[in-house]
């Protein structure tokens, strides 16, 4: 073995330690494992690259942008079919469909984030809450989670769009207070399997409040399988997204939202097809993406899947 | 006394993501119709040795074995269908816990019954009546009731009477018991004990009988078989338990706590790593 | 002398099943005593019902002249401690070592913490190179003294132990035995203590209490059983059953 090869060896050593010396090395040797783990999974590390190519892309669409996405050529330049100087070819008018596509990933991400932001926290907080203290507390959260769930999604996203107006502001908040009761159930189940679990006894007994209970120990417990669960609904979310878009609710014009696009290249999708596809087929591969990485993180972080 | 199971070297191996784990290395033993414990603590192989003759090694794990014979017959070299009859009709097995082995959703009774008619072609009435006398054979009380209740319904003594009236009722030659009392009350597990001993006495049976309670498996068996780390540390006759040369075995003896002997601090087991070797 | 901790016809029940019917008993300030059952004797619940972990129906605790409430004030724990029978469910699954023991310190608001750390890991056997250490990187044993370090680190003076045995292997029993030994006698602990084998209990206790489908079945001591001075059939079916398998 040269000496060139003991550096990196001997870092995989430390983080793989079974005796780590400080609370860095624990944890950094945990989240290797993981990595691990997750990076043995092709189709997982496939999905993480196009989430990061949908980062870059959002980062950098100012760069990237071959044309103005708000800005076409009326006289010279509609709905022409796609070539090297409109690689996704133009809309009716006049627009760049590459450069709206670009630009659009910026709101895809926007919704996205938002949405896990806001929901999922509120989803955990419910959901522990509940589970947690059982009882009246437990018997009033999940009606109201019940009340949610008892709608369907998208027919509850417009009924809030329609209250609060149409924009893509108030289409991220419908999709947000739409989405967080899966969450809720989902923590709380969670947290109804730990609740009487020896570990969490034991914590009583050290005469830990309520409180620091379900915030220190119980809620880092149902924060991997809600990541996992957050992933796969990123999906969802760009498809309810794109479809409040497509009904008119959600981003207004010229704004470049992939739903938008597709419901304004609806009319030619029989003679111009790549006006409604172009869009179309980012959804598909972001969604796609998320629905990997979502797969692959439930296989690397799943307790039970083996600590090894 | 004719041999029913030859085992020459038997290896288990479980390949991991780190490196090929060896769970038994080479283990050699013979069984004929006697009572044969199998004793070691965790992790000493016991229980994979047991599992690898029944044929209920995981998938991804390796078996091999200069000879595993069953009665002549080389149960590695046998299809996994040959196998599949064997099991419940000519070789049972008994696990710890009755509540994971036994069916939640179907009566105890039937379970017998559906047993039974899997290896033997029996009539209905014949099969319930048949199951009615095994039930009985193992010391339940009420057959007929017991016979409608699903496991839930019954305590663990219980379920574990049903248990082997379940395993014993196609009349096999040979069984596995892998710690069969391990999750009852001391008093309800020498009842079954009690039971267990005198079928396989009536029957001719020979039982494998693997357990971590080196005391109770030397009071119920003939031989005793120790095994640590994979391996056969000892094997000697249970009334010379007493005169145990291995220092493992010896240690595995002396660390349990007795009622009236008063040694404080316990002895402790030194292990050594030669014993691993 | 005083009594450390006693119960006076303590009652648990579980959906009108009455797991605990009216026992009492008083233990001593530096006595070990036991509680020998079966399973369903409640002699779990008991000790459960002490920690304030079962709700007690009606009747009395008594913690150092101190009666309890339905609600253990903060001092209670600090007096108080317990450790699980199942050292595989028992430590937190996410937590390292360091954190679990962390815990008690943070609650209570000791300053002195990181020492305090050392020195409770010391005293269980371990060292500080298991310090940062996931439960699942431990075996059984080292897990059940992590548990012991942690019951350890608030420094009660009555120890709660359930069982804290009986899922390990044999030869790890007899080290656990030995080092609670050792620390009751340097540390002069109370000890209530479940167990289901009388062994355990005579090689551990000086008292014990039998129990059987939650009431008590008679109070012993440790020298009655060696000496099978016992007056209730219940008791002499466990005192045979203890002896091992004989054939009929």
């Amino acid at each position: 073995m040269t000496a060139s090869h003991a550096g990196p060896l001997s870092r995989r050593d430390w983080l793989l330690s079974e005796r780590p010396a400080s609370r860095m090395q624990a944890r950094l040797g945990r989240a290797y494992v993981a990595w691990r783990r997750f990076s043995a999974n092709r189709l997982a590390f496939l999905g993480l690259l196009i989430i990061i190519a949908l980062l870059v892309v959002a980062a950098f669409a100012n760069v990237l942008a071959p044309y103005s996405p708000t800005f076409g050529d009326l006289k010279g330049s509609r709905l022409l079919a796609p070539s090297a100087a409109h690689w996704f070819g133009t809309d009716d008018l006049g627009r760049d469909i590459l450069s709206r596509v670009i630009f659009g990933s910026r709101w895809t991400l926007y919704v996205v984030i938002l949405v896990a932001v806001i929901a999922a926290p509120i989803g955990l907080l419910v959901g522990t809450v509940a589970g947690y203290a059982g009882g009246w507390i437990d018997a009033i959260l999940m009606r109201i989670t019940d009340i949610f769930l008892a709608f369907p999604k998208l027919i509850l996203a417009l009924a809030f769009v329609a209250a609060l107006g149409p924009g893509i502001e108030n289409a991220v908040l419908a999709i947000a207070v739409t989405s967080w009761p899966p969450y809720a159930r989902i923590a709380r189940a969670e947290t109804l399997t730990v609740r009487n679990s020896d570990y969490i006894k034991a914590v009583q007994l050290m005469g830990a409040s309520p409180f620091r209970i379900v915030l220190r120990h119980i809620m880092p417990l149902c924060i991997s399988s809600l990541i996992v669960r957050v992933t796969l609904d990123m999906a969802g979310i760009i498809l309810t997204a794109a479809g409040l878009g497509f009904l008119g609710l959600g981003a207004q014009p010229p704004l470049p939202e992939w739903g938008a696009m597709i419901a304004s290249g609806r009319r030619f999708v029989l003679d111009q097809w790549w006006v409604a596809g172009a869009p179309g087929f980012a959804i598909l591969f972001v969604s796609l993406g998320f629905n990997l990485l979502g797969d692959g993180l439930r296989d690397a972080l799943d307790p039970r899947s083996g600590d090894q | 006394m004719s041999t029913l199971l030859e085992v020459d070297d038997l290896r288990v191996t479980f390949p991991t993501r780190t490196g090929r784990i060896e769970a038994v290395r080479g283990v050699s033993f013979s069984l004929g119709r006697e009572r044969l414990g199998i004793v070691g603590e965790s992790g000493s192989g016991k229980s994979q040795t047991g599992r690898a003759i029944m044929g209920l090694t995981p998938p991804q794990a390796e078996v091999t074995a200069s000879k595993l014979a069953f009665d002549g017959t080389d149960l590695l070299a046998a299809s996994p269908r040959d196998r599949r009859a064997m099991r419940g009709k000519r070789i049972a097995m008994i696990l710890q816990d009755p509540k994971y082995s036994l069916d939640p959703v179907m009566s105890i009774g039937r379970q017998i019954v559906e047993t039974l008619r899997t290896h033997e072609k029996v009539g209905k009435a014949e099969a319930r009546d048949r199951a009615l006398a095994m039930l009985e054979a193992v010391q339940i009380r009420e057959p007929a009731r017991v016979f409608d209740l699903h496991p839930h319904e019954v305590s663990g003594g219980m379920g574990q009477r049903a248990m082997i009236a379940m395993m014993l009722i196609a009349g096999p030659e040979m069984m596995i018991a892998d710690e069969p009392t391990s999750a009852l009350d001391v008093t309800v597990q020498l009842d079954v004990l009690g039971i267990l001993d005198r079928l396989v006495s009536e029957r001719g049976m020979g039982l494998i009988f693997i357990s971590h309670d080196l005391r109770l498996v030397s009071s119920f068996c003939d031989r005793v078989i120790v095994m640590y780390a994979g391996k056969v540390v000892e094997q000697l006759k249970a009334s010379e338990l007493g005169r145990a040369q291995h220092p493992y075995t010896r240690g595995l003896l002396n660390c349990m706590p007795k009622i009236g002997a008063d040694r404080h601090p316990l002895p402790v087991l030194d292990r050594k790593p030669e014993w691993a070797a | 002398m005083t009594a450390a901790l006693s119960a006076d016809r303590l009652e648990v029940v579980f959906d009108r099943f009455r797991a605990l019917k009216g026992v009492s008993l008083e233990v001593q300030s530096g006595e070990s005593f036991g509680l020998v059952g079966e399973s369903g004797s409640g002699k779990s619940t008991l000790l459960r019902a002490i920690a304030g972990l079962a709700p007690a129906a009606s009747g009395s605790i008594t913690v150092n002249g101190k009666k309890l409430g339905k609600r253990r004030d903060k001092a209670f724990y600090r007096e108080v401690q317990m450790v699980f029978q199942d050292p595989y469910g028992s430590l937190h699954p996410r937590q390292t070592v360091d954190r679990l023991l962390q815990e008690p310190l943070a609650i209570h608001g000791f300053a002195d913490g990181e020492k305090r750390i050392q020195r409770a890991l010391d005293e269980v056997g371990l060292g500080t190179g298991f310090r940062f250490r996931y439960s699942h990187q431990l075996s059984g044993g080292q897990r059940q003294r992590v548990a012991i370090a942690r019951a350890l680190i608030l420094e009660p003076a009555i120890l709660l132990l359930d069982e804290p045995t009986s899922a390990l292997d044999a030869s790890v029993q007899a080290e656990v035995l030995n080092l609670l030994e050792d620390i009751r006698r340097r540390r002069k602990l109370t000890f209530l203590m479940v167990s289901h084998d009388l062994a355990i209990i005579t090689h551990m206790c000086e008292r014990l209490m039998v129990m059987q489908n939650g009431e008590a079945v008679e109070h012993l001591t440790a020298d009655d059983l060696v000496e099978r001075r016992v007056s209730k059939d219940y008791t002499r079916n466990l005192l045979r059953a203890s002896d091992g398998f004989v054939r009929a």
